[in-house]
């Protein structure tokens, strides 16, 4: 025993020697401080990453069987589609694979929502964690990539009605967007050159650069150190009492977490991989046919709180926007020198002109889009003197209320046939959802916070 | 180079220069891996005109042909279906096409009130101009149809709500803003109809 110790010892100062194996390990782990007080709520960056690893293991074995293949084959079924029914049917325990990838997809999303809910309870994107924050909300944006080209891939009647409604958001771009839209399709329609894209981006783009920006996101976290419920700033204590070591104190309250989460998503993937069709939707085990559209096409729900904001925005709803960044520049033109009192004057026109003259169509897309990218400034939008939910005030509570029943009632309507009535609620929500975030530097300036305790309370 | 001495001008501009020139390589580097994802020439061949026959289609049907990957529709309007067309002017958003059209021709003889060359065949393509979800076909009357009592038949894209009456035009505050576009087509007889060319050759 002691002969072997001393044989492992001296391999690892061989490799140390060559690469800081040890320095990162006590860096990353042994003597990576952590706030002791953290809750039930940190598991699910952790839970994140297991769910990558698993898409990742998962994606490489179904790759090995999948054709990225519009073609009819002799039985007049597309070869892609046709080869996701042979992983199904014919490659030995292939089913079980492929439910774990497409439940692993939803679920990932699951975790990563409440990831973020985290950040938005305790205040995480705060400075100095503002690149923290940033990184996240790109790896947020390339999530949303690799799960819409891994949609089209199975080639059923969504992942073809999908597509083909994703691609024309490019071409509601002024000027350039329908030669942009062909250009990403490959083809004036979707088609086999799309499908090609779609299997290049999901399997090799994509996940490439997520990886790499999830390294970086934890490697900045590193360097910032964890945010805790209370929000203080624990690096700052003098004592040394309020930091435990990563390893082994998290790591295995992380174990058992990990094993509590994988009973439901084992129920999940064994007893209801299509979870009432939320997570594979019963029209995509149709063919894709471009004649024919089925009756009623919803995006996956987790992409349905942004579908409904696209929709929201009909020619009548343009309005509020208008009105919105009218307000703003008035209040820009009236406190600013007068130098920027012109440019200011000058781009409020230029935003008139073109709500006046652009179709709403293109400013549903604008404000999709916008609905995420608004996501990177809410560092700089906070201004509440505290960072977490336990001490700041009515106003930022009732806020982010607010904010979590409009992503919920968008997301539920965004999977129902639009109707006028529902329309109007989706605007209502989309209305609030944005309020959230633009009038956040003027509630959390008005709002009365509870003074912040010297050190967190456990 | 030089880390507190006075920077040398001619290296600065040496270092300008290179800069720019690797700029320009790499972009021009680029331009092959960027026009790889234009439409290749065999996704180009495939916009043949394609031909229909439409002996048996009979009043108040409607058939789809794929022309260019796209679903045609033709559509055979009844008498009561083509009046409907001209009451609902005000409700529409652009009643008398006027705005852009789409990227193909629509052939030259077109009758502006019912959209067609023969009154009664309505061949439009059947993609919602906004998204380019493909719509449904309601013909059904009134409430019945379940989308409002005045509705005189027409088409509803489920995708995002836009509605269009029987001649594929869109009603006003609704997602699309521009009426279902109509490809070139030419009647070669009475039965037989060529989609994706204009032309005399009736």
């Amino acid at each position: 025993m002691g002969k072997l110790n001393s044989t492992l010892r001296r391999l690892l100062e061989w490799v140390d020697a060559r690469f800081p194996l040890s320095a990162l390990w006590r860096r990353h782990f042994s003597e990576y401080y952590v706030p002791r007080n953290l809750n039930f709520w940190y598991i699910f960056g952790a839970l994140a990453l297991l769910m990558l690893v698993l898409q990742v293991v998962t994606g490489i074995f179904l790759a090995m069987h999948y054709k990225p293949d519009a073609s009819i084959n002799a039985s007049g079924v597309p070869v892609a589609f046709a080869s996701v029914e042979v992983i199904m049917r014919d490659v030995p325990w292939g089913w079980l694979i492929r439910y774990l990838h497409s439940t692993g997809a939803s679920v990932f999303f699951v975790v990563v929502y409440l990831h973020v809910f985290c950040s938005l309870l305790y205040g995480s994107y705060r400075k100095p964690r503002e690149l923290v924050w940033l990184l996240g909300v790109l790896i947020f944006m390339c999530l949303m990539a690799v799960a819409f080209s891994g949609y089209v891939l199975s080639w059923g009647q969504m992942s073809y009605w999908g597509a083909q409604v994703i691609m024309n958001l490019f071409s509601t771009i002024p000027v350039v967007g329908p030669d942009l839209a062909i250009w990403l399709r490959g083809d004036s329609v979707v088609g086999d050159a799309t499908l090609g894209r779609c299997f290049a981006m999901h399997v090799i783009a994509v996940p490439l650069v997520l990886i790499g920006l999830v390294m970086l996101h934890v490697v900045a976290l590193r360097q910032v150190g964890a945010n805790n419920p209370d929000g203080v700033e624990f690096r700052k204590m003098k004592d040394g009492n309020t930091g435990i070591p990563f390893h082994p104190y998290y790591t295995v309250k992380l174990i058992l977490g990990l094993a509590l989460f994988l009973l439901p998503f084992s129920a999940i993937v064994f007893f209801m991989p299509e979870f009432g069709g939320y997570f594979l939707e019963y029209n995509n085990f149709i063919p894709a046919d471009p004649l024919h559209m089925p009756e009623f096409v919803a995006p996956m729900w987790y992409f349905s709180p942004f579908y409904s904001i696209l929709r929201a925005v009909t020619p009548d709803f343009v309005i509020v926007p208008g009105l919105a960044v009218t307000v703003f520049f008035f209040w820009v033109i009236a406190i600013s020198r007068s130098s920027i009192k012109f440019f200011a004057a000058l781009l409020w026109l230029l935003a008139m002109l073109g709500f006046y003259f652009i179709d709403a169509g293109f400013w549903g897309s604008v404000a999709m889009v916008g609905s995420v990218l608004v996501w990177g400034g809410l560092p700089w939008l906070d201004h509440s003197p505290v960072r977490s939910i336990r001490y700041k005030g009515f106003y930022a509570k009732l806020a982010l209320a607010f904010f979590v029943a409009s992503f919920l009632v968008l997301g539920y309507l965004g999977m129902q046939p639009p109707t006028c009535l529902l329309t109007l609620i989706s605007q209502a929500g989309t209305v609030v959802y944005f309020a959230f975030f633009l009038l956040m530097p003027v509630y959390t300036r008005m709002d009365k916070c509870k003074t912040e305790p010297e050190r967190q309370v456990a | 180079m030089c880390s507190d001495n006075k920077v040398v001008f001619g290296r600065r501009r040496l270092v300008i220069a290179t800069t720019v020139a690797g700029g320009v390589g790499v972009i021009a580097g680029a331009v092959p891996f960027v026009a790889s994802m234009l439409p290749s020439g065999r996704a180009m061949a495939n916009t043949a005109p394609v031909e229909a026959d439409i002996g048996l289609l009979t009043p108040g049907r409607m058939m789809t042909v794929e022309w260019h990957g796209k679903p045609v529709w033709i559509v055979y309007r009844t008498r009561e279906m083509l009046d409907s067309l001209a009451g609902l002017n005000d409700r529409l958003a652009d009643p008398y096409s006027k705005r852009r059209q789409s990227e193909f021709a629509a052939p030259a003889d077109i009758r502006p009130e019912t959209r067609s060359i023969r009154p009664e065949l309505l061949v439009v393509i059947g993609l919602c101009p906004h998204l380019g979800c493909s719509p449904i076909s309601v013909f059904s009357k009134g409430a019945a149809s379940g989308i409002d009592p005045g509705w005189q038949g027409g088409f509803l894209c489920a995708c995002h709500g836009s509605t269009f009456d029987l001649a594929g035009r869109v009603f006003k505050n609704k997602l699309a803003s521009d009426n279902l576009p109509i490809p070139p087509h030419v009647y070669l007889s009475d039965t037989r109809i060529l989609i994706g060319e204009n032309g005399k050759r009736a």
